[in-house]
């Protein structure tokens, strides 16, 4: 928890906005392109947020096991 | 939908097959209802795949906590590791450090309470330190996982404020770039 809030930006996204963007964000991931640059609000939110994690996590499994 | 299924297997969920049979026919109903958001801004199955997810996610969070309330939950849980534990999941080089840190812990604890509105301390408490899904903790304090999350962040932006204020710098005690 001491970590989670030291690393606490001003200007953080919720999770409906990130999973507005997670298809996106996962797609770049998977192709290997730069993702946290492009996407680095996403990439701040993925870490720090449990479910959104999990459900990234998650898809990035189904997008190896489809292709 | 061969990667939800691929998901639940990965992430240890018994019978995935079945589950993700039961999840797919909400999840397609979802899919149809939401067409109209879909951007094309990745492939079809990916947003398809997103959504499904977060339905058959969001439905074996509730299950696996249904019997849990919040107030299980306040204060120190003593059987699952204390707060102080989750601060010192870095590796400690030295027992100085150790202490330093602990006592860290101990003055967040205080702000905390001193600083923050009830409901923060809830939330915080019941997402940080007893892992508690977002979903399942904004279900339980009647509002959604967004709002949430907005509430947690205004929360630690309190802590972060706090300590600042009480001389406290603790980007460098917890030796962060």
């Amino acid at each position: 928890m001491a970590r989670a809030m030291a690393l606490t930006r001003a200007n953080e996204i919720g999770c409906d906005e990130c999973f507005e963007q997670m298809d996106r964000f996962a797609e770049m991931v998977y192709a290997g392109s730069s993702a946290k640059e492009s996407l680095p609000l996403v990439a701040d939110h993925l870490a720090r947020c449990p479910d959104c994690g999990e459900e990234f996590d998650a898809l990035m499994k189904a997008l190896k096991a489809t292709s | 939908m061969r990667g939800l299924r691929a998901s639940l297997a990965a992430r240890g969920a018994p019978q995935a097959a079945a589950l993700a049979e039961d999840f797919t026919q909400e999840a397609l109903l979802k899919i149809l209802d939401s067409l109209d958001t879909f951007r094309g801004e990745s492939r079809f199955t990916t947003w398809a795949q997103k959504i499904a997810i977060r339905l058959a996610l969001t439905e074996l969070r509730r299950k696996r906590w249904q019997d849990v309330s919040i107030q299980d939950l306040t204060g120190e849980n003593e059987n699952s590791p204390a707060s102080t534990n989750v601060a010192l999941s870095d590796p400690m080089p030295d027992p100085a450090s150790a202490t330093a840190l602990r006592m860290l812990v101990e003055r967040i604890e205080h702000i905390m309470k001193d600083d923050l509105t009830d409901r923060q301390q809830v939330a915080l408490n019941a997402v940080m330190k007893h892992g508690m899904p977002l979903e399942e903790v904004a279900r339980r304090m009647e509002t959604n996982r967004n709002a949430l999350y907005k509430l947690l962040h205004d929360a630690r932006k309190r802590l972060q404020q706090g300590l600042e204020k009480r001389g406290i710098n603790i980007g460098e005690l917890l030796e962060l770039n």
